[in-house]
């Protein structure tokens, strides 16, 4: 798993690169830890190029569910190929995420 | 005599070689940083068989889960310790995976389904792996051989889509 952020005016990038499990998923938790931390409030997070998700996975973006609604910080994902985007329908949790499917909807919904 | 053990052989080889038309077996150390070779190899195996890339990555996903369980919470007290996953499609289409391993046997009747929502408040980061597997096969059971644990969950093929 490689992880890359990239910091704009209007938002904060985090792209995923490989597969998110067991192993790498502390890499994310750290990635939007730090952002947090620069207080960042708008996060969007790059798919694209993520190539399978396990729960572990799931679980770092469960966590910050309800931080980011108490502190009105926005998370959203796009780029999800079917594979791992079902693995998100499975447990309901695209319903409790917002996932879009381009970059430029990502951005829009970061605006807003 | 003779012919009787004929049939008999005959029985016992139409049993063998028809009941189990693929069977493949992977021993490898018991550490996060094999999920990604567990993964690959229950990936190449499922190959064989016609199902879509989301289907293929459910099953690899509930082994993955069962292994990443077995990893963080066996408590196998052998630092050199092994995982072994065996995968084997039987003719009246069913895929069954086996993880094998010597830590210390867990109780899947203990487990209840996760509540999203309760888990989402607690803010905690584990807990749904096996609410995961138990939604993608049809059965899990677990049993104790020779001091070895063996986790088996089975799936009817086709899979729903």
């Amino acid at each position: 798993m490689n992880i890359t952020t990239n910091k704009s005016e209007a938002y904060f990038q985090i792209e995923l690169d490989g597969d998110l499990d067991a192993s790498s998923c502390l890499l994310l938790d750290n990635a939007i830890a730090n952002a947090i931390q620069e207080g960042e409030k708008s996060l969007i997070i790059d798919c694209k190029k993520l190539q399978y998700i396990s729960s572990a996975g799931l679980g770092v973006f469960m966590s910050y569910i309800q931080d980011f609604e108490e502190s009105k910080t926005k998370m959203i994902l796009f780029g999800l190929a079917d594979k791992v985007y079902n693995v998100f329908r499975i447990l309901g949790l695209d319903e409790l995420l917002k996932i879009v499917d381009s970059q430029e909807e990502a951005i829009q919904v970061a605006k807003i | 005599m003779l012919y009787i053990l004929q049939i008999f052989t005959n029985t016992y080889f139409y049993h063998s070689f028809k009941k189990t038309v693929m069977h493949r077996n992977l021993k490898i150390s018991s550490k996060k940083e094999s999920l990604k070779a567990i993964r690959t190899f229950v990936s190449e195996a499922l190959e064989e068989l016609s199902i879509s890339d989301v289907e293929s990555n459910m099953l690899i996903l509930a082994v993955d889960e069962i292994c990443a369980n077995r990893i963080i919470h066996s408590h196998s007290l052998d630092n050199n310790s092994f995982l072994e996953i065996v995968i084997r499609i039987e003719a009246n289409q069913e895929i069954v995976f086996e993880i094998i391993d010597s830590g210390i046997p867990y109780d899947p009747t203990t487990h209840q389904e996760a509540n999203l929502i309760q888990l989402i408040q607690s803010k905690r980061k584990g807990g749904i792996g096996l609410t995961l597997v138990k939604k993608i096969m049809d059965t899990i059971e677990v049993s104790t051989i020779n001091n070895l644990s063996i986790f088996r969950m089975q799936k009817k093929l086709p899979l729903a889509s």
